[in-house]
């Protein structure tokens, strides 16, 4: 496989990853999108260790007919969760987890929407479909989320206002327009979601 | 993009079948979390499974399960059951994450977002 000679093996943190002791729990947040939306580039902009990867094998009675480029004809492949890590306080870690927005993959990741805190639905406003399984599963498990749009530079511009319509979105959802490349605006995001997970704390009967 | 990529894709299913002994899932219904950070309570020893030694060595410092996978490069499922084995033998400690039912929690809200300014 291309990427197995790539670079060294990883054996463990490095020295200036390594958690203090005194880390006591750990939270989780999600990123789900499509392929290509930037979660990766979200997870790695605000990432205090270099972002790793867990990978499950997919055999081929898992694949549907898609639209995934680069895995067709294969028998078996591997679908990756991309993750990185933020520690809040010496006792508090949180984790950020990429995962691919469609439904299909999600069996892979048991006790990924158990527990988690919220969730970012990423948006490219040029594949909105992809989105929609996202925010479907993650309605069903009840985990909270904010749409954040990715900056595309060829992606058509919408008013939020449009874009809430388009993703039949309710009115207390937050949408944000963000740079994933721009590790202040990531950071932004993931406030704008703890504000809304905030919101719904105080007010439960809004969620 | 080698991170977590290590040996065992390649390798057909048999080797993960035995690595667990078998098993798909856990044997006792120890609840671990992707996020459950494991603490190793001893050094590996000679003629342990080089996959259970790994895992001690690595979390020597609190380690979260996805962490132990990626750098272990073995899937969440197979570390999920090799840590409950070390769970089982007292070689490990975890600590889990924040329960679900109490999320969410204003005062936890408010110390990620703390934390995220510092950013």
């Amino acid at each position: 496989m291309d990427f197995r000679s790539s670079e060294a093996v990883l054996s463990g943190p490095r020295p200036e990853d390594v958690l203090p002791d005194t880390a006591a729990t750990a939270v989780k947040v999600l990123v789900v999108g499509g392929f290509g939306v930037g979660k990766t580039t979200l997870v790695g902009a605000v990432s205090e260790i270099r972002p790793l990867k867990t990978e499950e094998t997919m055999t081929q009675a898992g694949i549907g007919v898609d639209d995934i480029a680069g895995i067709e004809g294969k028998t078996q492949t591997t679908v990756a969760l991309d993750f990185g890590r933020i520690s809040i306080n010496s006792e508090l870690i949180l984790y950020l987890f990429g995962t691919p927005g469609q439904e299909r993959f999600w069996f892979l990741w048991r006790g990924l929407f158990e527990g988690a805190l919220g969730a970012v639905v990423l948006v490219d406003t040029a594949r909105l479909e992809v989105s929609f399984d996202a925010m479907g599963l993650l309605e069903e498990q009840g985990v909270p989320f904010v749409v954040a749009v990715n900056a595309f530079p060829r992606s058509p511009v919408h008013e939020a206002a449009d874009l809430r319509t388009a993703l039949d979105l309710p009115e207390h959802v937050p949408i944000h327009f963000f740079d994933a490349r721009r590790r202040e605006d990531c950071r932004d995001v993931l406030i704008a979601l703890m504000r809304y997970l905030h919101s719904l704390a105080a007010t439960p009967e809004a969620s | 993009m080698s991170d977590g990529s290590r040996g065992w894709q390649e390798d057909s299913p048999e080797r993960l079948y035995v690595i667990t002994g078998g098993r798909s899932g856990p044997s006792a219904p120890t609840p671990l979390d992707l996020v459950t950070l494991v603490v190793a309570r001893s050094a590996p020893t000679p003629g342990m499974q080089p996959e259970l030694a790994a895992i001690l060595r690595l979390c020597q410092a609190p380690l979260s399960v996805a962490e132990v996978a990626a750098y272990t490069g073995l899937p969440v499922s197979v570390v999920t059951v090799l840590v409950s084995d070390l769970l089982a033998k007292d070689q490990v400690l975890v600590r889990p994450p924040i329960p679900p039912a109490q999320i969410p929690e204003q005062a936890l809200i408010k110390a990620v977002i703390d934390g995220l300014q510092k950013l």
